[in-house]
């Protein structure tokens, strides 16, 4: 099963490898991770997917925890949340796909952000699947480059995960 | 306010947190710190190898229950203390280690005796730091000690470039630490502690499984009382020996690997199993599907992260064993279990632990049992690892904890030696021996240039059977006995696939222990006989210096009982064939 962790650390040099460190150490898998600093500039905040049945989660968050530098664990499954990731892709463009491609970046609601003769550079935003639907969909057309990040979420509604 | 340079911060901070002693090995990148320790009233004591060093603060540590602190340099300094942090953090012993780094100015540049210490040590200690700033220095050393003693102890490494260490800036001692993020609990919740205690009332047989985390914090008259109360058996693992007193009725032995049959009967039967500070390793479980498949599982412990990770607990209690024992003392009945404790008994008496007494040889649980006699478990006996730690287990029958000390997660040979070293240090009015074993003495013996030149006498018995015996044993037992390099005497005219080994026949043994000791100004003894075993004893223990008393035993002598790797508690095997 898919989880999503949100892990609130502090904000200094090395707390990134420790968090991988422990992955690496204790054969966990990081599906993916994002790392950005928070409004608060002492305090940066992760979230990292991770697949696993319920006992590997129970032990991810607990070691996560356990780490000094860690100052807040939340997994989010079990709450409502949104999730958003970004992937910009590069398509190759000719004559006979032009059209296709432009329709299904307007059905997707995504945005080009750079045109050349033979390709267009594509940014889609949104959940894991939302993306992933989207890079199937453009795979016929020629996908000549792509990277994305991984997903970032937060809680709906007014709860907050706070560092104390 | 005065200033203080980095290096004159760091020995001020250890005063201040009455460090007694300080095992380490100077370099170029620490130069400042020994030059601040020249002349300080800090007790500083020059090791031969920084792993010693390692070992001596976890040996100090372990006997005292105190920090063990060392200091070494950058580079090779800093990673021949790896093996030492790794086998503290395992066994959850509170060290501060500082290494000296090269200046910050050219950190990763590959600098002469430049290593990434902190990135290397990061799984192997409880956390880390590199101070790349003269100003967070005290506070960074206060956090380290702080963090090394609360919650579940383990090592901390201080990582401090020597450019750091000669800047300098005002000095504060911080009274207080506030780590927002490390937060450790001790309480344990009391809806658990009740449903726990409510599961223990129900039950016919159940049994108390304790760990080291019952001496960390001391809860030795708590779990003797509670379990005295109530009748509930008690097992050990190997580093709660001595928490327990041997000589009741309620009390099992070691559990496991090479535990009593008794204890691991007892286990596989009973009907609960509270597991106190002790966290399922795999040389006590056997195999985990099958330990103690029909009990229940109460686990109490500080760490979070030992509970359901390897056995599933149906009743966690997070929290320090001394606080969590005390409250669910109170709710828990007195009950005789009478059948239970008869059964017990029958176990007790069916396979006691044995060897042969009578053919005559020297066997090397003789050894242990006449060091437990003459001493009365009250020494402090530290092992190496191997056979002879086993043999030690079993037959050294200490007082009290911390008087049996032994490395057992990560089961280092090279660790017992140092580590009564650093055990005298902290107890200079203890008996301490260090019962090796052949092999594993060889691997830090240097270090006796540290008791001898520091009048601390620790002896060293050696259980000497010319092979790293424990694997030995099991090539023997499920190798189709094929000695693959494990005989120590063997030499390039040996037959490739001796496996008779007698010692009559077999090349010289090197080296030659006695002559070893003589080189340093220690007494060296050798025992062939069994008779001579106990004069020699006594010999060694009136002796106040260094003493290496070498003890030729039965080569192939095999430590039983044993439960083979991956079989489960069950399968026991109680001798050879049978």
């Amino acid at each position: 099963m898919r989880h999503t962790i949100s892990v609130l650390v502090e904000n200094k040099f090395g707390v990134l490898a420790r968090i991988s460190t422990l992955f690496a150490a204790r054969g966990f898998n990081i599906d993916s991770l994002a790392v950005g600093e928070t409004e608060n500039p002492a305090i940066s905040s992760m979230t990292i997917v991770v697949k696993g049945d319920d006992r590997i989660l129970e032990q991810i968050t607990k070691q996560l925890n356990k780490l000094i530098d860690v100052i807040k664990v939340n997994e989010f499954n079990d709450i409502e949340h949104v999730e958003r990731g970004i992937c910009l892709i590069r398509i190759g463009l000719n004559k006979s796909n032009r059209n296709e491609v432009m329709n299904m970046i307007e059905i997707f609601r995504s945005k080009i952000i750079d045109v050349s003769q033979s390709s267009v550079i594509v940014e889609v935003s949104g959940s894991e699947d939302k993306i992933n639907d989207f890079v199937g969909k453009v795979v016929p057309y020629g996908i000549k480059e792509m990277c994305r990040t991984g997903v970032i979420a937060l809680h709906r509604g007014q709860s907050v995960i706070e560092g104390k | 306010m005065v200033k203080r340079t980095g290096a004159q911060i760091l020995v001020e901070s250890l005063l201040k947190e009455n460090v007694e002693v300080v095992f380490g090995l100077p370099g170029g990148q620490a130069l400042p710190m020994f030059d601040a320790i020249h002349g300080s009233e800090l007790n500083f004591i020059l090791v031969r190898h920084e792993q010693a060093a390692s070992h001596m603060a976890d040996g100090y540590a372990r006997s005292t229950g105190k920090p063990g602190i060392f200091i070494v340099t950058s580079g090779p300094g800093a990673t021949n203390i790896v093996t030492g942090l790794c086998n503290a953090y395992m066994d959850s012993v509170p060290l501060v280690g500082i290494s000296g780094q090269v200046a910050t100015s050219v950190i990763g540049q590959d600098a002469f005796q430049e290593a990434d210490i902190t990135g290397i040590t990061r799984p192997v200690t409880k956390h880390n730091f590199l101070v790349k700033d003269v100003n967070d220095l005290a506070k960074t050393l206060k956090e380290a000690f702080y963090i090394a003693t609360t919650g579940r102890p383990g090592p901390v490494l201080v990582d401090i470039p020597v450019d750091v260490q000669r800047a300098s800036c005002e000095f504060v001692y911080p009274d207080k630490v506030d780590i927002r993020s490390y937060k450790p609990n001790y309480n344990g919740h009391p809806i658990q502690i009740k449903k726990a205690a409510e599961v223990i009332n129900k039950s016919e047989r159940p049994v108390f499984h304790i760990g080291a985390g019952i001496v960390a914090s001391n809860a030795e008259n708590e779990i003797f009382e509670i379990s005295k109360k109530c009748n509930i058996p008690v097992t050990n693992t190997l580093l709660a020996i001595g928490a327990y007193p041997l000589d009741t009725n309620l009390s099992l032995g070691m559990l496991g690997m090479y535990g009593t049959f008794c204890a691991n009967k007892v286990v596989q039967a009973a009907d609960v199993v509270i597991s106190v500070g002790a966290r399922f390793n795999d040389r006590c479980t056997g195999e985990v599907c099958e330990f103690a498949k029909n009990a229940k599982k109460i686990h109490i412990d500080i760490d979070p992260t030992s509970i359901s990770k390897v056995v599933d607990a149906d009743i966690p209690v997070v929290g320090d064993a001394k606080m969590v024992l005390k409250e669910m003392a109170v709710f828990m009945d007195n009950k005789d279990r009478k059948d239970w404790l008869k059964a017990i008994d029958a176990w007790r008496t069916e396979h006691p632990l044995c060897y042969n007494k009578n053919d005559g040889k020297l066997h090397p649980q003789y050894v242990v049992e006449k060091i437990s006699e003459l001493t009365r478990g009250e020494a402090i006996v530290v092992t190496e690892v191997g056979q002879h730690q086993m043999w030690s287990a079993q037959y050294y029958k200490a007082k009290n904890s911390r008087l049996f000390l032994s490395s057992g997660g990560l089961g280092t040979m090279g660790f017992g030696y140092p580590a009564g070293i650093g055990a005298k240090f902290g107890n200079p009015d203890k008996e301490v021996i260090v019962v090796a074993g052949d092999g594993s003495f060889q691997m830090n013996m240097q270090e006796m240039a540290v008791a001898v030149l520091n009048d601390i006498d620790v002896k060293v018995v050696i259980l000497n059977n010319q092979y790293l015996g424990n694997v030995r044993q099991w090539q023997e037992m499920f190798y189709g006995k094929r000695y693959s390099h494990t005989c120590l005497a063997k030499r390039k005219k040996c037959p490739k696939w001796c496996n008779s080994p007698k010692r009559d026949t077999c090349p010289v043994y090197v080296p030659d222990f006695l002559k070893w000791a003589q080189s340093y100004g220690a007494l060296g003894i050798r025992v062939t006989e069994k008779n001579d075993v106990e004069p020699a004893l006594k010999e060694m223990l009136r002796t106040k210096n260094s003493v290496v008393l070498d003890v030729w035993t039965e080569i192939e002598e095999n430590v039983f009982p044993m439960v083979p790797v991956g079989a489960s508690l069950d399968n026991i095997i109680t001798r050879m064939n049978g």
